[in-house]
């Protein structure tokens, strides 16, 4: 079973702060991570590789600092990851980036499942899977929270839908986005940590993968960025201070004002 | 040519853009330019990702340019019309359909094209007449029984088919489980421009583009995006973002079945749907949620917010920090990495307020805050604010509201 | 590298069940299983035997990070490593072999059998038997207050094999659970260190092969000893990370708290208080490690040093934890918080591999040698 997971190293959005003088974003001490969805599909990528042996590649496209991630990806149980990065890939939006993946995946000579996390945290898109499906030509499924069984080159999985799942089945090979309730992931182990630290990540250019050019980065990508801004910060409303007993009195009492009840209707 | 440049004569070495960059790429290492005691901006081609912050921070000085090019699209001029694609499962309509409507119909004001919409399935006959009483002047429809409500590859195909046929310049979907599945396959296909998850979308009255802004880095930041050379430019809208379509007295429109088009068979296989009602559609949908965070402190008191969920015919959501720390399950959570609400009324207990937490609810219609630290940057964007310590506050609000208060 | 990961582990596996498993008592099993898959229990069994080749001051990092979490927790992974060191240092090639390999998978758990219920300070006091027949040896006897007895798949059992000799007629022999003849006494319902598991070990004419016995018969008691002396500064990073811990806690608290209109963290006399818990457990620490060091580096003469870290610790954990209590004030003293059970834990640290009575007389004993010999 080769198994085939797609990462994105990204920045810890969740300890992001805004200047509060400038507006803008502090980036200081906004540590990069592996964007927490695909650590769920690194996870099940070596379940899988443990239930029915094979091997479980990590590939990433991303500038060079990227290559932590990967090496973060071996202390989970990687047996090899490599590093797809090229100037020509910067500045790729969604479209662009699954055109590039899927051509990694291709050199690599693909694979039987390809795992990914469902959405990055700082995009946010949920775009990429999808989008390495098409450009492979095989069936994709998103939001998958648990790998049922793989038998004869069948695939069964469940999706998480917003009231409850669906159970579909599928031949190998395939993309899947993996959402959080599929596993719990081990923590690195010591030996994954010491094979990571000495580990030696191979890059893949463009020219290596055999890329278009013209559908690489920013000359790839359909959608441009025209502007970003930081959201007005409010200012808050009202505020009541004091004794509980007086402070909800009066909050109550300006709901009553307004015309609006939160009691039980 | 490098794709960003600066342009070392307007630089005067002010470092706004160093401070805006997400990734670090920028130093202050060049030779002077327009000042010449301060160093110029170098950026570091390796890290930059041409997010267009720096761009954005020089709006005074203009020194960064980025060089827009890109691969060959579609014939612009061709395509005309705003087409939503209309998301069904068993039988029904997905509710965030007549959102997307809605917001066809307002951009229709400021583009005088119809509203188009595209619906493919099995019996989904039944459900045009519902979409016309929106006021879609048009549906593109395939009805045939072969295909599935979940056969995606068959739909991604068929939708593909019928936009280039039809040739609509904007394409809109539902932000839902299939909607995100579903429509990035489609624009992998057509190969053009998709923005997910949009807040806000409009005309552009100079380029007559779709603006399509939305929250990116947690919601720390605001994204305006266009899709300029490709066709159609296609956009995602999260449910309860945007306004239903009024229903029209008199629908006028008209149901076209394309049954020139081949039904492939699909290489998925359904097998069920496994129904489960949990906390999860109670939360999205309730129109009061009471939400406890970090402040709770122990897994038992969070009886005391389901009282006051209760209290408030409310749903029961929670920060990260309460499903991390294992006191609830993560169905409940609400924010980046959760689910993103909009109730009518969204209590926060004991809740700071972080920005990930905050993506999740601020589009809510009142928000109350409760927490002990007045500095918690949830009173920022809490309409009422308590300050106070929320196991004496949250006992007090329940018994007054059980009291009929 | 080491005391990250058991960070992590402390934090994201340990802390969220601490409470819980304090409450039932029952055998943190889940987390062990997250020990081992992070190779936890590899850090100090050598690399011929799939460890990784540190040593007793890695180890003290992994209890030391392990323990602030929670102390019982801790101790599953401590006290294994108790009894697996003497079967590093006295092992047979085969013994090692057989051993070794399944203790750094962490696929099971080793303990440690000495102390009875006549024979604990006066460890030479033991009255279990190994009595030679064939080529077996049959073993008869109760131990006591066994930390995780019931739980682990070998144990290192001191016993007489020449009763007649006394202490220089004991021996130690290694036994698996399972072994006829070798069950267990209930569980024992503690004060503290609840999620660990204490037990009897009881011998009912247990049969053993002979190749089960350790370096020589009449090593014994010199193995325990050794043994002690090595693992003791496990106990010491024990209590150190059951004193910071309670440490941290504490001072987190008091900023928290107001009184007065201000935190009760701006009052000097809680200042104080915390400077000095603060100064008592980074002194803890420095002697830990340095003890730890000098094992590791083979000083032959680690007796005293070893005594006095694990006397050291164990009362300012005990100091530090009480303090803790103090400063929490009412709220330290409810099982609701997280104190009261770090001071409950804290009290074994003074108690067990060796009271701290017995580790002073180690140390002035060992001074009064030394002052000796320098004299000569």
């Amino acid at each position: 079973m080769k198994v085939i997971v797609c990462i994105k190293q990204v920045p810890d959005t969740t300890n992001v702060r805004i200047n509060p003088e400038t507006n803008t974003l502090v980036r200081e001490g906004v540590q990069s991570i592996i964007n927490p969805f695909d650590v769920y599909a690194i996870e099940e990528a070596v379940r899988l590789k443990e239930k029915h042996g094979g091997t479980v590649t990590v590939i990433t496209m991303g500038p060079p600092q990227a290559a932590e991630a990967l090496r973060e990806s071996i202390s989970l149980g990687a047996d090899s990851v490599y590093l797809v990065s090229d100037r020509a890939f910067a500045g790729a939006d969604t479209l662009a980036t699954a055109y590039a993946l899927a051509c990694a995946v291709r050199h690599l000579g693909g694979a039987d499942v390809i795992l990914m996390g469902r959405q990055a945290i700082d995009g946010d898109t949920g775009q990429v899977g999808p989008g390495v499906a098409e450009n492979l030509d095989i069936p994709h499924v998103t939001d998958i929270r648990k790998i049922e069984e793989i038998a004869d080159g069948r695939i069964v999985v469940e999706r998480l839908m917003e009231d409850g799942y669906a159970r579909i089945a599928a031949r190998l090979p395939v993309v899947l986005t993996v959402v959080k309730e599929i596993n719990v992931p081990r923590l690195p182990s010591l030996k994954g940590k010491i094979a990571a630290k000495k580990a030696e990540v191979p890059v893949l250019k463009a020219s290596d993968i055999g890329a278009d050019p013209e559908r690489l980065g920013l000359n790839g990508s359909p959608t441009q960025v025209m502007k970003i801004f930081t959201p007005p910060k409010p200012s808050g409303g009202k505020r009541f201070t004091g004794e509980p007993a007086a402070t909800v009195a009066a909050f109550l009492d300006e709901l009553t004002a307004a015309g609006i009840t939160i009691r039980k209707q | 040519m490098d794709p960003i440049r600066v342009i070392v004569n307007n630089c005067v070495g002010c470092s706004l853009c160093v401070k805006a960059c997400p990734y670090d790429a920028i130093a202050l290492s060049g030779p002077p330019g327009a000042r010449e005691d301060k160093p110029t901006a170098v950026i570091d081609l390796a890290k930059c990702t041409l997010c267009g912050a720096c761009v954005e921070a020089c709006k005074r000085y203009k020194a960064i340019v980025i060089t827009r090019t890109t691969f060959k699209g579609q014939d612009v001029a061709a395509y005309a019309g705003i087409c939503i694609y209309a998301e069904h499962r068993s039988g029904k309509l997905a509710s965030v359909v007549p959102e997307i409507i809605g917001a066809a119909r307002e951009l229709q004001k400021d583009l005088s094209a119809p509203v188009t919409a595209i619906i493919v399935g099995s019996g989904v006959r039944a459900l045009t007449s519902e979409l016309l009483s929106y006021g879609v002047d048009e549906i593109w429809m395939i009805d045939d029984p072969t295909i599935g409500d979940f056969d995606e590859d068959v739909q991604a195909e068929l939708v593909a088919e019928i936009i280039s046929e039809k040739k609509p310049e904007i394409f809109l979907g539902g932000g839902t489980v299939i909607g995100r599945s579903l429509l990035p396959r489609v624009a992998a296909k057509i190969l053009t421009g998709l923005t997910a998850d949009c807040t806000e979308l409009a005309i552009d009255p100079s380029t007559m583009l779709l603006r399509q802004t939305r929250p990116a880095f947690g919601g720390n930041i605001m994204a305006t995006i266009q899709t300029q050379n490709h066709r159609p430019q296609m956009a995602t809208v999260r449910h309860k973002v945007m306004r239903p379509a009024d229903k029209v007295e008199n629908p006028k429109g008209t149901v076209v079945e394309l049954k020139h088009i081949p039904v492939p068979k699909s290489h998925l296989e359904f097998l069920e749907f496994v129904e489960e009602k949990t906390a999860t559609v109670n939360l999205v949908e309730a129109d009061v949620i009471v939400s406890g965070g970090r402040g709770i402190k122990d897994p038992k008191n969070f009886a005391l917010i389901e009282k006051l969920a209760l209290a408030t015919s409310g749903a029961v959501g929670a920060s990260r920090a309460a499903v991390d720390a294992g006191w609830i399950p993560y169905s409940h959570q609400v924010g980046q990495t959760g689910k993103t609400v909009k109730p009518k009324v969204y209590i926060a207990c004991g809740i700071s307020g972080a920005i990930q937490h905050l993506a999740g609810m601020k589009g809510a219609d009142m928000i109350v805050a409760i927490n002990s630290d007045p500095n918690a940057p949830i009173f920022d964007v809490a309409h009422f604010g308590i300050v106070g310590d929320l196991f004496q506050v949250v006992p007090e609000l329940i018994k007054r509201l059980e009291a009929g208060g | 590298m080491i005391k990250d990961l058991a960070a992590q582990v402390a934090r994201e596996k340990i802390a969220p069940i601490a409470a819980e498993l304090d409450e039932s008592g029952e055998f943190p099993w889940e987390i062990v299983k997250t020990f081992a898959q992070a190779d936890l229990f590899r850090v100090f069994i050598p690399t011929e035997y799939d460890g990784l080749g540190g040593g007793m001051f890695e180890m003290c990092l992994v209890v030391e990070e392990l323990s602030k979490a929670c102390g019982g927790i801790a101790l599953s992974y401590a006290a294994s490593g108790l009894g697996t060191i003497p079967i590093i240092l006295y092992g047979s090639e085969e013994q090692k072999k057989k051993y070794l390999p399944r203790l750094a998978a962490g696929e099971i758990l080793a303990a440690f059998g000495l102390t009875e219920s006549g024979a604990g300070s006066d460890a030479a006091g033991i009255k279990t038997t190994a009595k030679a027949d064939g080529d077996c040896y049959i073993i008869n006897g109760t131990k006591q207050w066994i930390t995780n007895g019931g739980e682990a798949s070998v144990y290192t059992v001191i016993a007489l094999t020449d009763p007649a000799r006394g202490v220089r007629g004991s021996s130690a022999i290694l036994v698996d659970k399972g072994t006829p003849g070798f069950d267990f006494g209930k569980k024992e319902n503690k004060m503290g260190i609840r999620a660990s598991a204490t037990r009897e070990l009881v011998f009912q004419d247990c049969r053993v092969p002979k190749t089960s016995l350790m370096a020589k018969e009449g090593m014994g008691f010199l193995v325990a000893m050794k043994t002690l002396d090595q693992s003791r500064p496990g106990v010491a990073a024990q209590a150190l990370g059951i004193a910071q811990g309670a440490l941290d806690k504490a001072v987190d608290y008091s900023r928290e708290r107001h009184q007065f209109g201000k935190p009760i963290s701006s009052f000097q006399g809680l200042q104080f208080m915390m400077a000095d818990m603060a100064t008592q457990v980074e002194a803890a620490r420095a002697l830990t490690y340095a003890v730890a060091r000098a094992v590791d580096a083979g000083e032959k003469d680690v007796s005293r040093m070893s005594a006095m870290a694990k006397v050291f610790a164990s009362d300012t954990a005990m100091k530090v934890t009480t303090d803790a209590v103090q400063i929490f004030g009412g709220y330290g003293y409810m099982k609701d918080y997280p104190v009261e059970k770090m001071m409950r834990d804290a009290k074994i640290t003074q108690i067990y591999e060796g009271t701290n009575q017995i580790q002073r007389e180690v140390i002035a004993l060992g001074l009064i040698k030394e002052s000796v010999r320098a004299q000569k």
